[in-house]
């Protein structure tokens, strides 16, 4: 009500109205459509509607079993994809904590105004390039003629180009380097905003720097950490065009399932009963770390 | 365990600006030793090449004979405590008393033991399991020194640690910390800007100004003998009387001031013509002639009289359109005189200290 009477009648309506809005028809109705599809069958246009369109467990069936003909009792294949597509997306989220946390570190208590401000900028700027054509950089970074394996021949380290490609090298890279800056925001302002005397009252006191990090800094940046890690798995599990480019032929990314039912084999209800399925993995594993690291929802939002 | 400090002519410099210059000193075993000066003085900058956390331009540092050069704050027998006392607000009041123990590796129960021996030093016995939120100010004071004596340093350095404080609880805490000193017997050294902790603690000071140690000496005798104008007029107030000595014996110097001529004690060993500036305290001052007949009488008139509770603060303006400060007891009556009214006062030349010409604290 004090927002009301400050901002005046106009501006709060307008402000109701946008945020239900952008909530309710972008983000809600869109996932309860697509919940209630994936509960149905696959019907051809006609047939919508009519007596064979029935709610159906089917589709998830589907998922953890295959097909009825097929002869393994479960569907290996899907089930081994979406268990692979959640492991990497947990070594992504390692991959990219190891990477961000001395960087976002050394930002926020180690480096002076100017050269901070530097790290930024030079981090920040590849990000104006297009996801798609960075994760296509990183393609021909990794190539068997590429700049990485043309290096290591000419260094002399390896006679023989390495397939970064195909030992799923390159993806992880590509992946840690597309959600990079998601980890290292929330882990730079929780640093930030920590007292450097601490630090300095901790290593006068006779900690080693390790103890210091463990012990001091890492429990007090737990919330920035727990909101990096968090959207780092669930936009990593949910990638799409980075897996496309830079998976080997051996990997293939659970998201590249869903595609393909939705494309290739136009049958939406069951790549919705896919989708759904990762979301809740994500909402759970999520739900998991929080509850195991004793972080609470409202500290992550912070 | 205790240990002297020696400070080898140590210079500090940041890029062209020289923050420390030519320190040079001893800080006995056991003392309490105190750096008094005003803001920027270069205090800080000794209390943090002391702990380890800057190295000195030039010079050394020596804890108990051992030189310092090289070694890093985790490793030299110094513990800091800091201005904002820098306690870790995760952890509860024990494990922050511990730290430094469990960094060592010790044991859970001896931690347990130290912190409640400690927590009993400190007149917070049983508080060990509360967070750092819940306490007051002034026992956040008491936790931050018994975190720094948990790991039984040589020496305590003292970031101005008192400076956060309310004044009823500043004043305890000046008795408080002399109290921990002196049971516990190991070297405190104080750094601070007001002159009333550093006297009321302190076995001996050292007053600073620009970098430069100005005098180290007993508190009475900073107080009573300064050495420069800058300590007379910093540690406490000070009326300064400018001038040009007229006559000067073994003892006392005659000076040629703008309110007459003024007869003070010569610790410097001034002759007839240096340039001079006599000292008096507001409190050496009183109303009237005195004793000393025509000698050191100065005329003015009062602009007004404060009251500060067990003393009063009368001001007079006075020849060269200077201001000068009385201090005088409160006798419970009114004030003894109106303003705008004329007035005499004098002083024992006893208690007058000529100096040479110099800066003035606050120029």
């Amino acid at each position: 009500m004090k927002f009301v009477r400050r901002n005046g009648i106009f501006v709060s309506a307008y402000l109701v109205l946008a945020v239900t809005i952008w909530v309710v028809f972008m983000i809600v109705l869109p996932q309860l459509y697509m919940v209630d599809f994936s509960f149905r069958l696959n019907l051809p246009l006609n047939e919508v509607g009519g007596p064979k369109d029935v709610y159906t467990f089917q589709n998830y069936r589907y998922l953890i079993f295959g097909r009825p003909t097929d002869e393994a009792m479960m569907n290996w294949l899907h089930l081994g994809v979406f268990f692979k597509t959640i492991v990497a997306s947990i070594c992504v989220t390692l991959l990219a904590f190891c990477l961000c946390y001395p960087l976002a570190y050394y930002m926020a208590q180690v480096a002076h105004g100017g050269r901070t401000r530097l790290l930024l900028l030079v981090l920040i700027l590849p990000f104006w390039v297009n996801e798609i054509l960075r994760a296509f950089a990183f393609r021909l970074l990794f190539a068997s003629g590429g700049m990485i394996n043309t290096a290591l021949i000419g260094l002399g380290l390896t006679d023989q180009p390495i397939d970064f490609l195909r030992a799923d090298v390159a993806l992880y890279a590509g992946l840690s380097y597309a959600y990079l800056l998601l980890m290292m925001f929330p882990i730079y302002n929780a640093v930030e905003s920590l007292d450097h005397n601490q630090i300095e009252a901790a290593r006068d006191l006779g900690a080693p720097w390790w103890h210091i990090h463990l012990f001091v800094v890492m429990p007090y940046a737990k919330p920035g950490i727990a909101a990096g890690c968090t959207m780092v798995f669930m936009l990593s599990a949910g990638a799409l065009a980075v897996p496309q480019i830079l998976g080997g032929p051996s990997s293939l990314w659970f998201t590249q399932i869903i595609y393909d039912w939705f494309y290739q084999g136009g049958n939406w209800p069951q790549g919705s009963a896919y989708a759904f399925v990762l979301l809740i993995a994500c909402i759970l594993f999520v739900l998991l770390v929080m509850r195991l690291f004793k972080v609470g929802l409202g500290e992550i939002a912070r | 365990m205790s240990a002297d400090v020696e400070l080898d002519h140590i210079t500090v410099r940041f890029g062209n600006f020289t923050a420390v210059s030519d320190a040079h000193l001893r800080v006995e075993d056991g003392e309490f030793f105190s750096f008094l000066g005003p803001s920027g003085c270069g205090k800080t900058t000794i209390l943090r090449t002391i702990s380890g956390f800057l190295e000195p331009s030039e010079g050394d540092v020596r804890i108990g004979g051992r030189s310092m050069k090289g070694t890093g704050p985790n490793k030299r027998p110094t513990a800091l405590i800091f201005q904002n006392l820098a306690l870790f607000p995760l952890m509860s009041v024990a494990d922050n008393i511990t730290y430094g123990l469990r960094v060592r590796g010790i044991s859970a129960a001896a931690r347990r033991r130290k912190a409640d021996e400690l927590l009993e030093l400190i007149a917070l016995p049983g508080q060990g399991a509360k967070k750092v939120g819940e306490l007051s100010g002034g026992q956040l004071q008491r936790v931050a020194i018994a975190r720094a004596l948990a790991v039984e340093p040589d020496v305590l350095l003292l970031d101005e640690p008192l400076s956060a404080l309310d004044l009823k609880l500043r004043q305890h805490m000046r008795t408080e910390l002399r109290t921990i000193q002196q049971r516990v017997g190991i070297t405190f050294i104080y750094i601070t800007h007001d002159q009333g902790e550093a006297l009321t603690m302190s076995d001996r000071i050292a007053v600073m100004s620009n970098g430069i140690v100005q005098q180290i000496d007993k508190g009475a005798t900073v107080y009573d003998n300064p050495a420069t104008s800058f300590v007379a007029s910093f540690v406490g107030e000070n009326n300064p009387f400018f001038g040009q000595i007229s006559r000067a014996e073994a003892e006392y110097v005659t000076t040629d001031t703008a309110v007459g001529p003024l007869v003070g004690r010569n610790t410097h060993r001034l002759k007839a013509g240096d340039k001079a500036i006599v000292f008096v305290r507001p409190e050496a001052l009183v109303l009237g002639k005195g004793a000393n007949g025509q000698a050191n009488v100065i005329r003015g008139t009062v602009t007004n009289a404060e009251f500060e509770g067990p003393t009063v603060n009368l001001y007079l303006r006075v020849e060269g359109n200077r201001e000068v400060t009385l201090l005088m007891p409160h006798s419970g009556g009114a004030l003894p005189l109106a303003i705008g009214a004329a007035a005499e006062v004098s002083f024992d030349p006893q208690r007058a200290v000529v100096l040479p010409e110099g800066v003035l604290a606050g120029e």
